[in-house]
This record gives structure tokens, C-alpha cells and sequence, in this order.
């Protein structure tokens, strides 16, 4: 598997990371040599085996679905770039 | 006290309590320390007023004889814990200015404990790096760097951590370890790190990485100074689900206990090409001084070994891409809008605030988990994860504890791993793989290469089995009888 211009492109926009068409070469070739050299998982065999995403060995704890923290705007908002009236301000999404 | 900064904590501790050093006074010594040796860049922010504050504090606690386990001790916190009324950036320009209104779990304990916080310590951005270079304060310096030679990595990701140990700018601090960012900065500047048990310490609060590997840890001089730190930082925490409600093996009595009897695996998988030739020596003294101390050795089999480098490296980005999908320019750090649109606001954002390796791990992680690539590599890297953490069950039906070098190489020149990520991630082939089992590992200062730089040795044991990294560790540090005494130091701890 190869990672060409087009697919850097879809992949920056997807990770929402702004990428100039200068640049997109150099990540094309940097993803490439990092991706060929993982190509070496291929040569395991894994059939059979399950994915192991978790090594706590325990499940997950369960609570009271309750209310146990809140009344904190001011913490909240403390380091937003931009607020106003008790709410995080962004970029107009509807016209 | 003429030798102040030369005491380790075990020794302040008792010279605290006998009123032989005040707490004041040791602080002041880490605080001259501190300035002696800006140079290494270790820290990013200091906090001096607040250790002098904390250690007046301390004092009062000791007068009154309420003193913690960690009365006086100065710490220096990597900044990648958050630290209320602290700036804490992960060292990253996306961070710069979040001033968190809450305390990690793990400093709180260390607080609780009594401990005096110097500062915030530099790191790699996020912690992704292994030299500390990736770093948005520039790297930190390893204090063995000669005076007048080029400067030295101090490894990383927790390089300044490492370095204000080794150098005498704080006397314990944190670290975290997600692929060895605790084990292969201490043994490159000549120090004790511990990656405890996964869950052992809770991650509330610490800025995240890779949450299924992300483990904190302490940096300390000696095996005795790790115990005691690691004893305060861990403990169970409802706020993260993946905390361990487990008990702490007895470390103190672990450290009496010596190795009589206990069997030690020796991984012949853990010898790869280009290896320093005074690793593999001191690899094999390490072997010989368990023997003679009365261990059994073991030549054991970890047949995945090979694969955990690449299976890490799909993991760890994964978890990041979706971990840092959070730094959006909305809610904290900094933001970059040129007018546009929302998504326009997001993309310039994080491309102005996230490094070169940064970007690079977030766009590895986006395409594995990417529709048409999942199974490909993040389900097959999962399932390589299996494979791996089986030969460490395997293996500790068989011994006790596994003996590996920490690290393929000595420090290495700033800058000469930068061309190539590959090689740079080649530096953390020995400590990968228990990040990925969730297993403990302790690297030990052990020796010196040709050109006199520090060399550790790892111990690995089962999960939750501390008690024997420290039974080992300990024997080790006697048997080697590593003197830490890096030219670049503060001139009391020379």
C-alpha cells in the first residue's frame, strides 16, 4: 500500500491539519518509508488471534448514573480562546 | 549543610526529620541548582515562589511532626501533568498559555505526600519523541555532555525530567512512559526510572497520548528514592477507569529481599544489529552479578519481540490522532482564524500549533484507522499486541523477572536522528514491548561506554509485581556501584 498526493490530502482533511501543496510531497514520502517499514506485521501470522485492546484485565467499573461534578463555567471557559455569555465562541457555521 | 543536593531523598527525608537540613533550606539549594544549571534547559516554567511557599509548608508539617513520606523532597513535574494555576503546554505551541483549574491525580498524591514543586519540566511535544527534541521550548541538555564537545541528547520523551534528576536541579520527578520515555531518557543520563504496572497510576489529569500505554513514573537517583516516590504517587482513582484497585507489593522488605532463589529470563531476541558492543558486556555482567548474588538465570523466548516497534507505531498514532482530536482552537490553548469557516479554523489551528512530529503521528494514526485501512493495520496491530503480551505471559510461568538492556545505544548527538523518524523510533526497541504487555520495567544505571556515558540495564516483571523490579533493581545497584557525576551538573552535586 502506497500513500500518494491525493491520499495525504484526504487524510490532512480528515485530521483537520491545514497541508500546503509544497508540503504534501515530503508527508507523502515520509508516510510512505514509515508505513513500509510496519509493512513488516504482514510477516506475522495472526489468524485466529483476537485484538487485544485493553491489558487492565478487569472490566470497565460501573456507578450510579448520577450527577457528581458540575457548576463550573467559569472553569470551564477559563482558557477559551473566545466566550461570551457563558458559551465557547466559533466561526459562524450557519448562514 | 555543605552536601545538600548530594542526599537522596530516603536521606533528606531523615536529615528533615532530624532537624539536621530545614526544608527551606534544601528548596533554596534546588533553587540555586535550578539557576546554576538553566543552561540544560530542563525546565519550562519555574516555580519558585510556590516551592518556597510549599516547602515553609513542609516545615511547619515537620515542627508539628505531621510530616508525609515526601516532607520537603523537591519535585520537578514533567508538563504533561496538569498543575492548577500552572501553565502546563506538553510542551506544545497548541498548549501555550491553558492554565488547568484542576490538579493531576498523581501530583496531588505527591502534594499530599509533602513533596515541594520546583517547576514544569520540558518533554517532547505530547511526549512523542525519544530526545526531547521535538520539543516546543527547544531540547533539554544531557548533563554528561562534555563541556567543551557537542551537546548530548538527554532521550526522551521525558529528556528534562532526566536531566534536572542527573544534573541536581530537582531531587525526584515525574515522568511518563508510553513507548519508554521514562526507562531510555534515565538510563541515557545515568539515573533510575520506573514505567510501573499500567493502572498503577492514575492518568487523571495528565495531558493524553496514547491512553491504553500511558503510565507515569518516577525519576530518582537511586532504587530506594524510586520506591519511595512511586509509593506516592500510585494509588486506585475512580476518575480513570483504567486505574488498578490493586495493592502495592511491599517495596521496602522487596529491597531486602535480594535475588536468592528467583529466576531470571534472558530474551535472546534482545540483540539487534548496530548494538554499542558495551551494552552487550554490560548485559552480560548484569547476568553474571544476579548469578553470583544467588539467581538462577534463564534463557527464555520472546518470539514477537521484532514486531513490537511496528505494531507500537500504529498503536501509539491511532490513540493520538484520537486522543489530540481535541486541540480545536474552541475550548483551551491557542487558536488561528483567518475569517473562514469553521473547519478552516480547525485546520489552521492545529497546523500552526502542532510540530512537524506531531502532524506527522496524528496523520499515521488518521490513516490506519482510516475505512479500507482499519483491519489492515490497526486490527492487525492489535492482534500483533496479543501475540506479544502471550510471550510475556508465557515467559513469567517460566522466571520471575527479565533481564534486557534499556536502551541499543548511549546518548546520542542533538540533532544527528532528525533526517530519519525510523531511526530515531529504533531507540526504543527494548522498552516498547512492555508498554505494549501493560507489564512494569525499572532501567538501572549500570555502567559507562567507551566514552563515558551512562548505560542502564532493564528488569521487567509480571503485572503488578513490582516487588520484584525492586528486589532486582536493588542487587543491581550494588553490584554496579554507578557513581552519577555528569560534568555539566550543579557544582554541589559534583
Amino acid at each position: 500500500m502506497s500513500v500518494d498526493k491525493s491520499t495525504v490530502k484526504k487524510i490532512a482533511k480528515l485530521a483537520r491539519i491545514a497541508v500546503s501543496d509544497e508540503e504534501t510531497d515530503t508527508i507523502a514520502s515520509e508516510l510512505n518509508h514509515i508505513l513500509n517499514w510496519i509493512e513488516e506485521l504482514n510477516e506475522v501470522d495472526t489468524d485466529g488471534v483476537a485484538p487485544l485492546a485493553s491489558v487492565t484485565g478487569h472490566n470497565l467499573p460501573l456507578r450510579q448514573d448520577a450527577v457528581t461534578d458540575g457548576d463550573k463555567v467559569d472553569q470551564i471557559l477559563a482558557n477559551a480562546p473566545e466566550q461570551a455569555s457563558g458559551f465557547f465562541v466559533v466561526p459562524k457555521v450557519v448562514e | 549543610m555543605s552536601d545538600i543536593l548530594k542526599l537522596t531523598a530516603v536521606e533528606a527525608r531523615k536529615a528533615l526529620d532530624s532537624k539536621a537540613i530545614s526544608a527551606t533550606e534544601l528548596t533554596n539549594a534546588y533553587i540555586g541548582a535550578m539557576d546554576e544549571t538553566r543552561g540544560l534547559n530542563a525546565y519550562v516554567a519555574e516555580t519558585q515562589s510556590k516551592a518556597l511557599e510549599m516547602a515553609a509548608a513542609s516545615d511547619k508539617r515537620l515542627a508539628e511532626g505531621k510530616a508525609g513520606p515526601l516532607e520537603g523532597i523537591p519535585v520537578g513535574v514533567k508538563d504533561l501533568f496538569c498543575t492548577k494555576g500552572v501553565e502546563t503546554t506538553a510542551c506544545s505551541n497548541i498548549l501555550k498559555g491553558f492554565t488547568p483549574t484542576y490538579e493531576s491525580f498523581v501530583t496531588n498524591q505527591l502534594w499530599d505526600a509533602g513533596g515541594v514543586m520546583l517547576g514544569k519540566i520540558n518533554c517532547d511535544e505530547f511526549a512523542m519523541g525519544s530526545a526531547n527534541e521535538t520539543s516546543a521550548f527547544g531540547p533539554a541538555i544531557n548533563p554528561w555532555s562534555s563541556e567543551d564537545g557537542p551537546d548530548l541528547a538527554a532521550g526522551g520523551s521525558s529528556g528534562g525530567s532526566a536531566a534536572s534528576v542527573s544534573s541536581g536541579s530537582s531531587l525526584i520527578a515525574t515522568g511518563t512512559d508510553t513507548g519508554g520515555s521514562i526507562r531510555q531518557p534515565a538510563a541515557l543520563c545515568g539515573i533510575v526510572g520506573m514505567k510501573p504496572t499500567y493502572g498503577r497510576c492514575s492518568r487523571w489529569g495528565i495531558v493524553a497520548f496514547a491512553s491504553s500505554l500511558d503510565q507515569a513514573g518516577p525519576f530518582t537517583r537511586d532504587v530506594a528514592d524510586s520506591a519511595l516516590m512511586l509509593e506516592a504517587m500510585a494509588g486506585h482513582d475512580k476518575m480513570d477507569s483504567t486505574s488498578a484497585d490493586v495493592a502495592m507489593p511491599d517495596l521496602q522488605a522487596a529491597m531486602q529481599a535480594g535475588v536468592k532463589g528467583l529466576k531470571i529470563g534472558i530474551p535472546s531476541e534482545y540483540v539487534m544489529d548496530g548494538m554499542d558492543p558495551a551494552i552487550l558486556k554490560l548485559w552480560e555482567q548484569g547476568q553474571s552479578w544476579l548469578k553470583d548474588a544467588g539467581a538462577e538465570l534463564v534463557e527464555i523466548s520472546l518470539p514477537h519481540t521484532k514486531y513490537a516497534l511496528p505494531c507500537y507505531y500504529i498503536i501509539a498514532p491511532a490513540e493520538a490522532s484520537s486522543n489530540l482530536a481535541r486541540y480545536d482552537g474552541v475550548r483551551y490553548g491557542s487558536r488561528v482564524d483567518e475569517g473562514g469557516s469553521l473547519d478552516e479554523m480547525y485546520a489552521a489551528t492545529r497546523s500552526a500549533g502542532f510540530g512537524d512530529e506531531v502532524k506527522r503521528r496524528i496523520m499515521i494514526g488518521t490513516y490506519a484507522l482510516s475505512a479500507g485501512y482499519y483491519d489492515a493495520y490497526y486490527l492487525k496491530a492489535q492482534q500483533v499486541r496479543q501475540l506479544i503480551k502471550t510471550d510475556f505471559d508465557n515467559a513469567f510461568t517460566q522466571v520471575d523477572a527479565i533481564l534486557t538492556p534499556a536502551t541499543p545505544s548511549a546518548a546520542f548527538e542533538l540533532g544527528v536522528k532528525q533526517d530519519d523518524p525510523v531511526t530515531m523510533y529504533l531507540n526504543d526497541v527494548f522498552t516498547v514491548p512492555a508498554n505494549l504487555a501493560g507489564i512494569p520495567g525499572i532501567s538501572v544505571p549500570a555502567g559507562l561506554s567507551e566514552a563515558g556515558l551512562p548505560l542502564g540495564l532493564q528488569v521487567l516483571a509480571g503485572s503488578f509485581r513490582e516487588d520484584r523490579i525492586y528486589q532486582v533493581a536493588k542487587t543491581l545497584e550494588e553490584a554496579a556501584a554507578f557513581q552519577l557525576n555528569p560534568v555539566r551538573a550543579a557544582g554541589g552535586l559534583r
